[in-house]
């Protein structure tokens, strides 16, 4: 089996988030960059099937030689080889596009992104991807099992989960679920010095046409100060939920 | 021209989600002065739509489509919006509406904005504020096609009663068997709770519980409130709650109308996944926990003093309501 599991470069979680040149663009001033969380449960994922089914593990990212390192790190967790796609990550539309190529090119029979991204937030181009090669495609998936080419997987709905059939080639967009917060691995020391001898192969972009562009950024409203209530005066606390918040 | 509204529903019937999408595409067929037709899949009575201003039902009604199947139902609004001539698309921000909104988008050749928040703020361009950065920030998109898909996100509009005559008109897609390439198998709902994605009220957990078995407090305040109960990243890590309860930034994004946190300090994590919400209520015995800095309300205090205490007094104002 060959897996693609599809990486983004994002800031850490913990960043907080300015912007600039009048607030059209991200700052990254300061910022640490990371492999998206839901990319990085959906890659440990991978590696099980690499270990346990002999499958083999790419990882691609759309994004300029600043992402390399957020690479390097999956290579070093023990992805076999890398792919960059030489492009800004324009829209979703846009990386969808290059990504389904690199499918195509690599005919990969099951590919793991994760559900969004913690950029953008778009949750668009695992979808986008599976309707442009028509891969089936199962989102928000917390499980996945693959018997020669038949797949079980699960994915969260609206107050429960969902158990689906179906066959690869999968596209699937996944969360934390495929495996938890204990089985993420760090690199260790030789899993960094292998990774510096893998290959990671750089493509140059297709052309080919985006949908959106990012016009400007605004940060929430400041809210006004915490209001608060004494612990023995519980109906004050009623009161105000009723009567100014008006939500109870 | 035309606004092309998914009202989703579930077993049937419709969920706030189904109104609030149809109140804001009235609301953007009004901008962009066209009609708005709402397209229903095997929904039991769509005569309810018309409260919101649903001027035009489309009903579909078909066995093979009882189960939800993004493929299936990305085909579906396909054809209708070509039937409609509809050039936007407005979809919700529920788990099905997220699943199959980016397949709609490629089936259109339309650009496509999630978590839009608010009405396009303008339509030629055509801009649209959608959140970004986990709720830390808002991005104004423009969509720079003649097809568009909007992903609503869920209470950001809220519904508008706009009581409009309608006509309903049953429509028969065309189905293949490649639609059903991904086949439903069973389905696991908790049974009669309110789950954190419908509820207008989240009462939410954290380490400041001290163990899992303590969460009776938690239910009990859910339960008076009609809430769903949702806890913190390190609850559900230590396997106190499930991990289908963790809200936050890798977990379930909340945007209730409340979101009342007990002995959670606020990491940054976690107010980004709850910032949407609309008030936020606290309770923590640190004055210092950075979560009172983005709360609305906040009580200092020991949840297992204040919690039981809080549940009665409002036992009591709910009976007298």
């Amino acid at each position: 089996m060959k897996i693609l599991v599809c990486i983004s470069h994002v800031p850490d979680t913990t960043s907080k988030i300015n912007f600039k040149d009048d607030n059209s663009k991200f700052d990254s001033t300061g910022v640490q960059y990371v492999i998206n969380p839901h990319d990085e449960f959906v890659l440990t994922r991978a590696m099980w099937f690499k270990e346990k089914q002999g499958a083999s593990l790419t990882v691609v990212n759309v994004g300029d030689a600043s992402s390399e390192p957020t690479l390097r790190k999956a290579l070093a967790i023990g992805a076999d080889d890398a792919i960059r796609v030489n492009a800004e990550p324009t829209d979703g539309f846009y990386v969808a596009k290059q990504l389904a190529e690199v499918i195509k090119n690599g005919g990969y029979d099951l590919v793991l992104a994760g559900r969004e991204s913690l950029d953008y937030n778009g949750g668009m181009v695992p979808g986008m991807i599976a309707s442009l090669i028509d891969y089936n495609f199962v989102n928000a998936c917390i499980g996945i099992d693959v018997e020669e080419n038949q797949v079980t997987a699960t994915r969260e709905i609206d107050g429960g989960k969902e158990v689906v059939s179906t066959e690869l080639p999968l596209i699937i967009g996944g969360q934390k679920g495929l495996v938890e917060d204990k089985d993420l691995r760090i690199p260790n020391m030789r899993g960094i010095m292998m990774a510096r001898k893998k290959p990671l192969q750089v493509v140059e972009p297709i052309d080919t046409n985006t949908t959106t562009a990012s016009i400007s950024f605004d940060k929430p409203e400041p809210r006004s100060a915490c209001k608060m209530v004494d612990s023995d005066n519980l109906d004050e606390l009623i009161s105000l939920l009723h009567n100014e918040a008006k939500v109870i | 021209m035309s606004v092309l509204v998914f009202a989703d529903n579930s077993e049937g019937k419709f969920k706030k989600n189904a109104f609030e999408v149809t109140s804001y595409g009235k609301k953007v067929a009004e901008m962009t002065q066209t009609n708005l037709v709402v397209l229903t899949i095997n929904a039991d009575n769509v005569s309810e739509l018309a409260n919101y201003g649903a001027e035009k039902i489309l009903k579909v009604s078909n066995d093979q489509l009882k189960d939800f199947n993004a493929k299936a139902y990305a085909d579906v609004v396909k054809q209708a919006a070509e039937k409609e001539g509809a050039d936007i698309v407005i979809i919700d921000s529920s788990s099905n509406g997220s699943y199959f909104a980016p397949l709609v988008a490629v089936n259109l050749e339309a650009g496509y904005a999630s978590n839009a928040v608010e009405l396009p703020s303008s339509i030629s361009p055509f801009v649209i504020k959608r959140k970004a950065f986990s709720s830390k920030a808002f991005n104004n998109t423009e969509i720079k096609t003649s097809n568009k898909v909007i992903g609503l996100s869920k209470n950001s509009f809220g519904l508008v009663e706009n009581s409009v005559n309608t006509n309903e008109e049953d429509f028969t897609p065309t189905l293949s068997d490649d639609d059903f390439n991904v086949t439903f198998k069973s389905v696991e709902k908790a049974t009669g709770k309110v789950s954190i994605a419908d509820a207008d009220i989240v009462v939410s957990g954290g380490r400041g519980l001290k163990s899992g078995e303590n969460w009776g407090i938690i239910e009990e305040l859910a339960d008076v409130l009609g809430a769903a109960t949702a806890c913190s990243k390190p609850v559900s890590d230590l396997g106190w709650r499930p991990h289908s309860e963790h809200v936050g930034q890798t977990g379930k994004p909340v945007s209730s109308n409340l979101y009342i946190a007990i002995g959670i300090s606020g990491a940054i994590q976690h107010l980004a996944g709850v910032n949407s919400s609309k008030v936020k209520v606290v309770i923590n015995t640190d004055p210092e926990a950075p979560f009172f800095k983005a709360a609305d309300y906040g009580i200092v205090g020991d949840a297992f003093d204040v919690v039981p205490r809080l549940t009665e007094k409002l036992k009591e104002f709910k009976a007298n309501q």
